[in-house]
């Protein structure tokens, strides 16, 4: 990854709750202009944690960051608001959709343009484009966004942060509770709109193999560590990736009898 | 370095399930009940006894009651002192009503009374939810208000509206000065949180904390919403119905309906919220912040005009007072949105960390 | 039937003026999910700032028109209801972010004890009269229909005008704009606003200062009809039962609330009052609403209570 097109870096950051929980510790990694860049993990490795440090969310959570920094083309975020952060292009998805249950889709997605000054012609262009990427939102405009299911959500939620016109989108787990074929649909639509738009994608991901499919590169933390990183593909054809997120291995399936396996895993966590 | 489980290992379930697993904690809690017991009556004076110990003791009693509903069971209440006045009125007509009744037992008819009323009044949680419920509750204060201030059988006719109760005895131990009536509010305390403390911890605990963080979630899962909730409301109120009638008797000694207001109500809500929500100890520390407070700025207002050579009014104390009291409330929730017990636990878990925090 | 219409009409105007405290309750429920038990105090605070002004200001500007320094009254109330408004989001409301109902519900009742503790020393805690130059005088209609007909307060009248208007403004607001829709928004869940770039300091300030200035109708009306005085911070505990029996995020839902308790009282007042004993007013208010809830547990106009598991 060249230097000269670095988007968003992320220099050893450290995240403590509630002033004696340690959730990360020292996460670093950047992410290109452009780029599909995946955290990927199990349960309680950080991803939404370092998703929500940078896009300014922790305080509601009573988080904070105590080291390292956060910096967008070179300029520090770690002191703005959300509201800023997205005026300068970066909005964040929230892990399980978070709808607004009582607004129907279409002023769910409406919503998203409330930083937006470049007036109403331009917003009725970008709502027709979310609906090209989304035809299924366009079925269910009218109907409230709690009555509708959980990959309209999703999709309502990714559609609602593009109406804000964003440079790079930080998108927390879209495969929670989704059906495989919807998650497909979602991560195809994800691609297209790097590949057309041009907008960079952050992703925090459980999914691996989903993730790895349409990433470009991938993080992979552990309790609060990026313990290894690397192009997607090189990832994805890693022997302990492939062993401890994939379900793979290449004599077959393990018996769990196999201390080896517990080894490699223990040095792998610590 | 002093605080930490290193070494203290369990060899039974009893053991490892015991309400302060860590023998630090042990000792602080028999020690401060040692004291509470037995230095407490010897050295302090008159005063502290009327206006903090015994009203935090009696208060902290009602905070434990309202805890279970609305931090354990998630029912949030705006009807305690309505249950209080229910609690002290049932109690005080059992006592002159029926000759010979041990003071015991009319104060626990008061309670189990103020039980089954909490039972009608929760009936609509069935249905209702958040703060609508926390709304209709104020009914239940709103109609007891008006019950004991315009019925006159339940204050025995007395023309004035004000009840008195007087010559009070457990077993031939006359509780007629400060101290006893301290220790007998001590020893209803403790047993008390004792019970309510083992109750939140097994099967109904479990179920009312199972409704509180979402009930519908828990119904599927085969908890009866209706036990659970009426049950809540039936424990809550008999403590809270308990304490009313400790307040009443031990207390005051002779009352009218507004010492049950609805500031009343909104002062035990505060104490759990302010304490924190779902924890024994949070009542405690919430009933002696709301009870210490307004003396403490009353005593000290004037000295602190003093000092800076402002004469401040009567009047004016007053307003400083709701202003500082107001503020406080908000700066500590600000601070701790889950409570002094919170603060007490984080406090506990860098203690643990120290000397080598992260 | 005279009597009863009398009566009936005596319980909607009194209504009116309910359903004028329950909108404050509403705006800012709605908006940022907080129950607002300041309401009353914040209508304590603006009604003595208005009366108190509209005293000061002839003596100190020379000015003898009456209309003049109601005006200007008026309008200082307002900034300073904004101030208020400002002074609430920077202190209180931005650190407490995406906490529980309850403590956000706890918090208002402190900001409701520095607001009076505030109000009574800025402007003194004795009894004051608003005079805006509203007609006391009663009216008589209908003298056809009914013997003697009907005796109506025009003042009541007025008020209800003027809270009607209101409400069809601020319906408007809520339903047609942009800052209306990250309202609804942030009511909804606000940290998923802010995560789309809504600001919540400013959407706070914005709202509370609308909720300060329905606060200040109501204070005018109710002043100059009874006189400002401490006791006004009550006036909360009457409009509680209207939202909740309206809903907790419908404006109309305040109206017809406010117009359905204003009338329950009154007549329960006059018809079942003597039967039990007088003073029922208020918990029948809580029980007439109460019952409204139990076949419609989210109030009768409020958002469906939708859940998902």
């Amino acid at each position: 990854m060249s230097t000269a097109n670095i988007l968003l870096k992320v220099n050893s950051i450290e995240v403590i709750y509630n002033h004696v929980i340690l959730v990360l510790k020292g996460v670093s990694f950047s992410v290109p202009e452009g780029g599909i860049v995946a955290l990927l993990g199990g349960n309680g490795a950080g991803k939404t944690t370092t998703l929500r440090a940078v896009s300014n969310l922790l305080r509601g959570e009573r988080g904070e960051v105590t080291k390292g920094t956060i910096e967008l083309r070179d300029e520090r975020i770690e002191a703005l608001t959300p509201a800023q952060l997205v005026k300068r292009g970066v909005i964040q998805v929230m892990e399980g959709r978070h709808c607004f249950a009582h607004l129907s889709i279409e002023e769910n997605l409406l919503t998203g343009t409330y930083t937006r000054t470049d007036g109403k012609a331009a917003i009725a262009e970008t709502l027709d484009k979310v609906y090209t990427y989304f035809p299924r939102l366009k079925t269910r405009r009218t109907s409230q966004a709690a009555y509708t299911s959980g990959g309209e959500q999703q999709m309502c939620a990714i559609g609602r942060a593009l109406m804000a016109n964003p440079r790079m989108v930080l998108l927390d787990e879209p495969s929670m509770g989704l059906a495989p074929q919807i998650v497909d649909e979602v991560f195809t639509i994800v691609k297209d709109l790097n590949q057309n738009e041009g907008v960079t994608f952050l992703l925090a991901e459980q999914n691996t193999n989903m993730a790895l499919r349409y990433a470009d590169f991938g993080y992979i933390l552990e309790n609060g560590r990026v313990v290894m990183e690397g192009a997607a593909a090189e990832l994805a054809n890693n022997e302990d990736v492939k062993e401890f997120y994939l379900g793979l291995s290449s004599a077959g399936r393990k018996s769990f009898r196999d201390v080896k396996h517990y080894r490699r895993r223990k040095r792998w966590l610590s | 370095m002093l605080y930490r489980e290193n070494g203290q290992f369990k060899t039974t379930y009893a053991a490892d399930q015991q309400i302060f697993p860590i023998a630090q904690d042990r000792w602080t809690i028999l020690g401060i009940l040692l004291i509470a017991f037995i230095a407490i009556p010897l050295l302090v004076d008159e005063y502290l006894f009327r206006a903090i110990l015994i009203p935090f003791l009696i208060l902290s009693l009602a905070a434990i009651g309202v805890n279970i509903l609305v931090g354990y069971c998630g029912q949030i209440t705006l009807g305690a002192g309505a249950f209080m006045a229910v609690g002290a009125y049932a109690a005080y007509n059992f006592h002159i009503r029926i000759e010979g009744l041990p003071l015991l037992v009319s104060i626990l008819l008061g309670g189990l009374t103020s039980a089954l009323v909490g039972i009608v009044f929760g009936i609509p949680s069935l249905r209702v939810r958040g703060l609508y419920l926390a709304v209709a509750t104020l009914a239940a204060q709103f109609f007891t208000d008006w019950v004991f201030l315009r019925i006159p059988w339940f204050t025995d006719n007395s023309s004035s509206g004000s009840v008195s109760v007087s010559n009070l005895q457990v077993m031939g131990w006359q509780i007629d000065n400060p101290v006893s009536k301290y220790l007998f509010c001590l020893i209803f305390l403790t047993i008390f949180a004792l019970l309510a403390k083992n109750m939140t911890r097994c099967a109904i605990g479990r179920q009312w904390m199972a409704i509180r963080d979402m009930d519908v979630a828990a119904e599927v899962i085969g908890i009866r919403p209706l036990f659970a909730k009426l049950s809540a409301f039936a424990v809550s109120s008999f403590f809270v119905g308990t304490a009313g009638a400790l307040w009443g008797f031990i207390h005051l000694a002779s009352w009218e309906p507004a010492a049950f207001s609805v500031d009343r109500s909104f002062q035990l809500l505060f104490m759990v919220i302010i304490g924190g929500l779902g924890t024994i100890m949070g009542s405690l520390f919430g009933a002696a912040f709301i009870v210490v407070l307004p003396i403490v700025l009353n005593q000290f207002l004037p000295a602190l005009g003093g000092v800076f050579g402002i004469k401040i009014s009567t009047a004016g104390v007053s307003h400083a007072e709701l202003i500082i009291f107001g503020g406080l409330i908000v700066f500590f929730l600000i601070k701790e949105p889950h409570g002094i017990a919170r603060l007490w636990s984080t406090g506990k878990e860098k203690l643990r960390l120290w000397p080598f925090p992260h | 039937m005279g009597f009863f219409l009398e009566t009936l009409i005596g319980g909607l105007m009194a209504g009116m003026l309910y359903s004028l405290v329950a909108l404050g309750f509403v705006l800012i429920y709605k908006a940022s999910g907080v129950f607002n038990f300041a309401q009353g105090s914040m209508v304590l605070f603006a009604a003595l700032a208005m009366a108190r002004f509209a005293e000061w200001l002839p003596h100190w500007l020379g000015l003898d028109s009456l209309w003049l320094a109601n005006t200007i009254a008026f309008v200082i109330a307002g900034a300073l209801m904004f101030v208020v408004a400002w002074l609430i989001e920077r202190l209180v409301l931005r650190y407490l972010v995406n906490q529980e109902g309850a403590t956000l519900l706890m918090a208002t009742l402190g900001i409701a004890y520095v607001l009076e503790g505030i109000g009574t020393s800025l402007f003194g805690n004795n009894i004051y009269s608003i005079d805006v130059g509203m007609p006391k005088e009663p009216v008589f209609i209908l003298d056809g229909l009914f013997e003697g007909g009907l005796l109506i307060n025009k003042e009541d009248f007025i008020a209800a005008l003027i809270a009607a208007l209101l409400v069809g403004l601020l319906a408007l607001f809520f339903q047609k704009t942009t800052t209306g829709r990250a309202l609804r928004a942030v009511a909804d869940d606000h940290q998923a606003a802010q995560s789309i770039g809504i600001p919540l300091n400013r959407i706070w300030v914005i709202i509370w200062f609308v909720a300060g200035l329905v606060a200040l109708v109501a204070g005018v009306i109710w002043g100059s009809k009874l006189g400002v005085q401490f006791s006004l911070v009550t006036v909360a505990l009457r409009g509680l039962p209207v939202v909740i029996l309206g809903g907790l995020t419908s404006i109309p839902g305040a109206i017809i609330g406010g117009l359905i308790i204003g009338v329950g009282e009154k007549l329960s007042e006059v018809y079942l009052g003597p039967m039990i004993g007088g003073g029922i007013e208020i918990w029948f208010a809580y029980q007439l609403a109460l019952v409204f809830l139990l076949f419609r547990p989210q109030g009768l106009f409020g958002e469906k209570i939708i859940d998902r598991v």
